[in-house]
């Protein structure tokens, strides 16, 4: 076995160092009656060719494969990925580095992540942001949380349906054995959240939106969070698609007070949704109420420039059962990918990007009318829409798949409300053509 | 191979980001638009990123410099404690960038992406059978997520019992992820100290067992690195009581093919595929937590489930039982192949053999440096040993005076200060990838540095010196807390 590197010598010389006779003979202390007797069923071991053959094969078995164009975002999209970013962010000093608490031999990691926390802040317009968290759904559910032990004697948070379904299922795990209660707050006509009701709700801790919500429609989050703090409630935004600040008004400049959402646009592929990245901020009035990592600047004992993990007197190991989560590590891997795909872009390619996602869109949209379909939700919408079709769409969706276009995703299952609607997306990969293709599909 | 490790080396400065480029750079190609500009209303627009215009070559040159700052398990021996540094096989970053894997999109219907179902599949089998147990959910992202999950679990199995309880045991040498994952399912912990052995004491857990309390939570082999030897009379007491047992497998390169975690009593046990199953740690994740329980809990594992009907790969939601859903999607993806490759690289042979080298050569340390560092359980161990600074005090010398030097020799330091029950703890955990010749060249650096802590102890003291950077104040860090670089004109 290749990584394994004792010879029969070496395994002899080091049991009689310690005085065993046999490698079994290690396990002594541990009791018969809990001893692993059945054998397990695991394939026999595979050499390198050979597992490279059977990814290959199960490679083979994906039809949407690399070559099928994708317009289903829905949380998880597909940008162009720099080589640079896949090459730098697989460095294996990067990589095969455990968390940097010994930050002299870390520096590399310590530095990747407070640029990281800096451009992310200046991204979301936000005071401080941490070192990230699992992904989008868990740093909602943190997020609220968050909100109810700023508020301390609270005990309701509000989220929109509009936000991801499956970030609001994370939502309800998580509360579930709390004593809090989740409120859900419809969504109107053109697709944002009615926030007519909330003024009615009491004992609200935080009320959340999405914008982009999961419909694609940038939500009035200036109006709503003017309205959450007239309640004396915290404004949590949440995001699936951070790009979109890249054209639109940012989070913190529409008075939100925390902000969580998923960073995988960001140069990290979508590898079946995971791992992603928990982006998550807030005003720093708030920052020792934080769940997770932060690095901050400090300097060395000659007076150098340098970064440690800091304000841990929040986090678990310190503080056990009263910390701020319980989360122990963080994506650091996929902030630090984040990171160089940030820096990569930088602030002129940001606004072009972003508005090119836009452009298509619009461009997608506009053709699907043309050619007979309805847009149900009038709001404006950055790279993801609803659509409602004049006919069934099943048969075009299956000549499309046929073409290799994987055209939008059905939302029945999601909202039993939109059967039969479906959630386009739009980004930089999609051309002209393979848009004028749908379009002539839906026509015909 | 006589010649010391650690020596100087150039090392470039590297400013931030935003100290470098120029307005007007790009880093990477953009399509050019093949779209007319679409109107957007004025109110809805930004005023644009304060991001730095870096080219391509600004970036790579930053983030190479930033890398060479670094130390990994590619570098050089990692024995951090409680961690299991071992070797990350390259092939697994191949088979987990093959891009129909890498590029799969987790919302398509079933029948697009059978072969990324039928992994998470038998991901799921392999380690059932591996750990003993009957089912898996592979949602959890972290060690800590999978704790979470547990404690979900817990709550859920009471509740559908009737009666909800509000207490759990916690041993004083645990992690502290268990009881804050306990707490975030509103149970209180209640700590069980270990005997002077390092051991849990049955009849301690028998006198703080009641009705009340959910069950234990418990680390296996221990944070001390020692096997809990009365586990299976533990689970019992537990059990009687109508509690159930959590096991945390944070250590479970110890004992793979040695215990069987049904055998033991255990209910729910979380795995780290970071630290058993190879994948890279990756300055601090992502890792992944899987969950596996008993036949009578798998009714609460997360949803969706991957269920196999026919030669048909599917996701299964409908499970009222179910304690939801923990991730966004399917979980840390990524990983979760890393360490599937990892499995059928290995085989059942190399997996155990992975143990027994781990814990031989976690013993022959532990039997070497004994005799230079106080050693304050002195007892076979597992896959790790946690020495104290005791026999360094009169020098003056601190663990973390001998970690930092440990740094200068070309070694990251083991896990410091931890478990807390230890004063001063060293644990050490070299993992089985680490060869005979570079454990004896590690067992004589420390040996040398204990001789230093005696004879020049301002070496300890100053170290690390040959570092990008020395000693970095953090109290000052967290005082003025400095978490974000300048702003606009600041900068």
């Amino acid at each position: 076995m290749r990584y394994l590197p004792h010879t029969p010598e070496e395994i002899a010389s080091m049991l009689a160092t310690i005085g065993k006779e046999s490698l079994e003979g290690l396990f002594d202390t541990v009791p018969t009656d809990c001893r692993m007797t059945t054998p397990w069923s695991l394939p026999a071991p595979k050499s390198e060719w050979e597992l490279d053959d059977h990814l290959r094969e199960l490679a083979g078995t994906m039809r949407a494969g690399t070559d099928a164009k994708v317009l289903v975002g829905a949380g998880s999209y597909h940008h162009h990925i720099p080589e640079t970013v896949r090459s730098l962010a697989g460095r294996s000093e990067f990589s095969t580095a455990y968390t940097p608490y010994q930050p002299e031999m870390a520096q590399g990691t310590l530095q990747g992540i407070f640029e990281y926390q800096t451009l992310t802040a200046r991204l979301l317009g936000m005071d401080v942001v941490n070192a990230s968290m699992y992904d989008g759904a868990s740093a909602l559910a943190e997020a609220l949380l968050m909100g109810l032990r700023i508020a301390k004697k609270k005990k309701k948070v509000a989220i929109s349906k509009a936000i991801h379904p499956h970030y609001r299922a994370v939502v309800r795990a998580y509360l579930r054995p709390t004593a809090y209660e989740v409120v859900e707050l419809d969504y109107l006509e053109n697709g944002r959240t009615d926030l007519s009701g909330m003024a009615d709700l009491e004992d609200i801790a935080a009320v959340a939106l999405q914008s982009p919500n999961f419909f694609g429609v940038i939500e009035d989050l200036e109006a709503a969070s003017v309205a959450i703090h007239a309640m004396d409630a915290l404004c949590i935004a949440c995001f699936t698609e951070p790009l979109a600040y890249g054209l639109l008004k940012n989070p913190g400049q529409c008075g939100a007070d925390i902000v969580c959402g998923e960073g995988q646009s960001f140069g990290i592929s979508r590898s079946f949704g995971g791992p992603g990245l928990g982006m998550f901020g807030c005003r720093e009035a708030f920052t020792r109420n934080l769940p997770g990592r932060l690095v901050g600047e400090t300097k060395d004992l000659e007076g150098r420039r340098g970064y440690v993990l800091t304000l841990a007197t929040r986090e678990q190991h310190i503080r056990r059962e009263k910390a701020t989560s319980n989360i122990c590590s963080n994506q650091g891997l996929c902030a630090m990918t984040a990171g160089i795909y940030m820096a990569s872009l930088g602030g002129t390619g940001i606004r072009q990007l972003s508005r090119l996602n836009y452009d298509k869109t619009q461009y997608l949209k506009e053709a699907l009318i043309r050619a007979g379909a309805r847009i149900p939700f009038a709001g404006p919408v950055f790279n993801e829409f609803v659509v409602e079709f004049p006919r069934d769409f099943g048969p075009v969706s299956e000549r499309l798949l046929a073409k290799n276009i994987v055209a939008g995703l059905e939302l029945g299952a999601l909202y039993p409300e939109l059967a039969g609607r479906y959630l386009f997306c739009v980004t930089e990969t999609i051309t002209k053509q393979t848009m004028d293709t749908i379009a002539a599909e839906v026509r015909a | 191979m006589n010649e010391k490790l650690g020596t100087g080396g150039l090392i470039l400065n590297e400013p931030l980001l935003w100290h470098k480029g120029k307005k007007g750079r790009i880093g990477m190609s953009i399509p050019a638009s093949d779209v007319p500009a679409a109107a957007i209303a004025e109110e809805l627009l930004g005023n644009g990123v304060d991001f730095p215009d870096l080219s391509e070559v600004d970036v790579v040159r930053h983030y190479t410099r930033l890398s060479q700052w670094n130390f990994g398990v590619d570098t050089g021996m990692y024995p951090l404690g409680s961690c299991t540094m071992k070797y990350n096989p390259k092939t697994n970053e191949r088979q987990a960038a093959t891009p129909e894997i890498a590029g799969a999109h987790p919302m398509l219907a079933d029948a697009l992406c059978q072969g990324t179902l039928q992994i998470l599949y038998e991901l799921q089998q392999y380690l059932a059978t591996i750990t003993g147990l009957d089912a898996v959910s592979l949602q959890p992202a972290a060690g800590a997520h999978g704790e979470l999950t547990g404690m979900l679990i817990f709550h859920a199995w009471h509740r559908s019992h009737g009666a909800q309880r509000h207490k759990i045991l916690i041993p004083d040498t645990a992690h502290g992820t268990n009881p804050a994952s306990a707490a975030l399912c509103g149970y209180k912990s209640v700590p069980i100290p270990s005997d002077e052995q390092g051991m849990l004491d049955p009849a301690l857990v028998a006198a703080l067992m009641d009705e009340d309390t959910a069950g234990i939570m418990l680390t296996n082999p221990n944070t001390l690195g020692l096997f809990e030897e009365h586990i299976l009379e533990i689970a019992k007491i537990v059990h009687a009581k109508g509690g159930l047992v959590y096991g945390d497998g944070a250590n479970m390169n110890a004992v793979l093919g040695v215990i069987d975690a049904k055998k033991c009593g255990i209910d729910v046990l979380h795995l780290n595929l970071h630290k058993t199953f190879s994948t890279p740690h990756g300055g601090g994740g992502p890792g992944a937590g899987p969950v596996c329980v008993t036949r009578e809990l798998a009714p609460f594992l997360p949803v969706p489930r991957v269920v196999k009907e026919g030669a048909i790969y599917r996701l299964e939601h409908d499970r009222p039982q179910s304690v939801g859903r923990i991730h966004g999607f399917h979980g840390n993806f990524g990983i979760l192949v890393r360490a599937y490759s990892y499995i059928l690289t290995m085989g059942e042979a190399g997996l155990k053999k992975a143990s027994q080298l781990a814990v031989l050569n976690a013993n022959y340390i532990k039997e070497q440096l004994k005799t230079v560092l106080h050693l304050p359980y002195d007892r076979p161990c597992m896959h790790e040993c946690v020495f104290s600074d005791l026999w360094q005090q009169e020098y003056k010398i601190s663990t973390v005076d001998m970690a930092k030097r440990l740094i200068d020799c070309g070694y990251h330091p083991p896990t410091i200060y931890f478990p807390l029950i230890v004063h001063g703890a060293m644990m050490i955990e070299p993992t089985e990838t680490e060869c005979k010749d570079d454990i004896d060249q590690f067992i004589d650096t420390v040996k040398t540095m204990v001789q230093e802590a005696a004879e020049q102890p301002e070496l300890l003291r100053q170290a690390p010196q040959r570092t990008k950077v020395r000693r970095l104040d953090e109290v000052q860090a967290a005082r003025c807390p400095c978490l974000i670089g300048p702003t606009g004109d600041d900068q």
